[in-house]
């Protein structure tokens, strides 16, 4: 046992126990936090099987973005913690056992037991790359290659989230206030002021 | 036995996925743990993405992964939003309330 062996096993841990963590967790915060140290294990696991591009973008893009923007929801919305406990423990064996059971099936067809399904030697021994080996460059060159047309297709799906994100929670309320810059411009002298002639009073 | 392979990866993204599985049957009430489950289910399928690429040397898992984590961001940033939407409506998470447009 290498210690590879024991970093893979450390992380393995970790992220099993963290996403228990996060479906048991009461409070919706917990769970988020105890999801973002999922994605920090599972990100030193691509690590160590030599994606180092997608390791540092799972951190830098889900954690840094999409975790604190759940984060951000969940902290904004008050949430009934008691109200969403109901019915946890009524569905508590169902679902440890359909859990179980899909565990169960895939392990034994994936797992160290079971068939081998995975023909045998020939993938059991990674290639080891050489220590100039660039993995963002191999897969630059992929993407922009082969998966250009992929690659578009991702950069519109990212702009029609922002679209359709930005659209679904704008607003105005009929209350706020809002300046109309080119009312403003347009508005004559005649608009906002009135001379009034009065005739002088003589005292008494 | 504890060697680490291939399948000993594909067997902590298969106990993953069932994590989140019973995940989304234990919180059946609670949207935001239900996405959050289907973020788990997600990074179970990457895990095995790219130990596939690893072990077969080719990079076209890896590329995989890098579109399955763009949709899943939008993924997230919709559901949120619809979240919001729902909870500013309602007042509540709650998924059975969201049965009542049923015709």
């Amino acid at each position: 046992m290498s210690i590879t062996d024991l970093i893979f096993y450390f992380y393995a841990t970790t992220l099993l126990l963290s996403a228990l963590g996060v479906v048991t967790a009461r409070n919706p915060v917990y769970s988020v936090l105890l999801l973002v140290l999922c994605f920090f294990s599972c990100a030193a696991l691509w690590l160590l099987l030599e994606a180092e591009f997608l390791a540092i973008a799972l951190v830098l893009v889900y954690v840094g973005a999409v975790m604190v923007l759940f984060l951000f929801v969940v902290m904004m919305l008050d949430i009934n913690i008691e109200q969403m406990r109901q019915g946890f423990v009524k569905y508590l064996p169902v679902g440890a056992l359909v859990a179980s059971a899909l565990a169960a099936m895939m392990i034994w067809v994936v797992g160290p037991v079971g068939p081998d399904v995975l023909g045998g030697e020939s993938l059991q021994q990674a290639v080891r790359h050489a220590a100039d080996y660039s993995n963002t460059k191999e897969l630059g060159r992929t993407l922009y290659t082969d998966y250009v047309l992929p690659f578009e297709i991702a950069a519109v799906i990212l702009l029609v989230a922002i679209i359709a994100a930005i659209s679904l929670t704008l607003r105005r309320r009929p209350q706020t206030k809002y300046q109309t810059p080119g009312k403003q411009i347009k508005v004559k002298r005649n608009d906002r002021l009135r001379i009034v002639k009065m005739e002088t009073e003589a005292k008494e | 036995m504890f060697t680490v392979t291939l399948s000993s990866y594909l067997t902590l993204a298969a106990i993953l996925f069932s994590i989140s599985v019973a995940g989304i049957f234990l919180n059946r009430k609670n949207v935001v743990v239900i996405l959050m489950c289907i973020e788990l289910m997600l990074l179970a399928a990457n895990i095995n993405f790219i130990a596939f690429s690893h072990y077969l040397n080719d990079t076209a898992g890896q590329v995989f992964v890098f579109f399955i984590l763009t949709v899943a961001a939008s993924e997230a940033a919709i559901g949120l939003a619809i979240l919001v939407l729902l909870f500013r409506n309602r007042r509540s998470v709650d998924v059975e309330m969201m049965s009542e447009m049923k015709g």
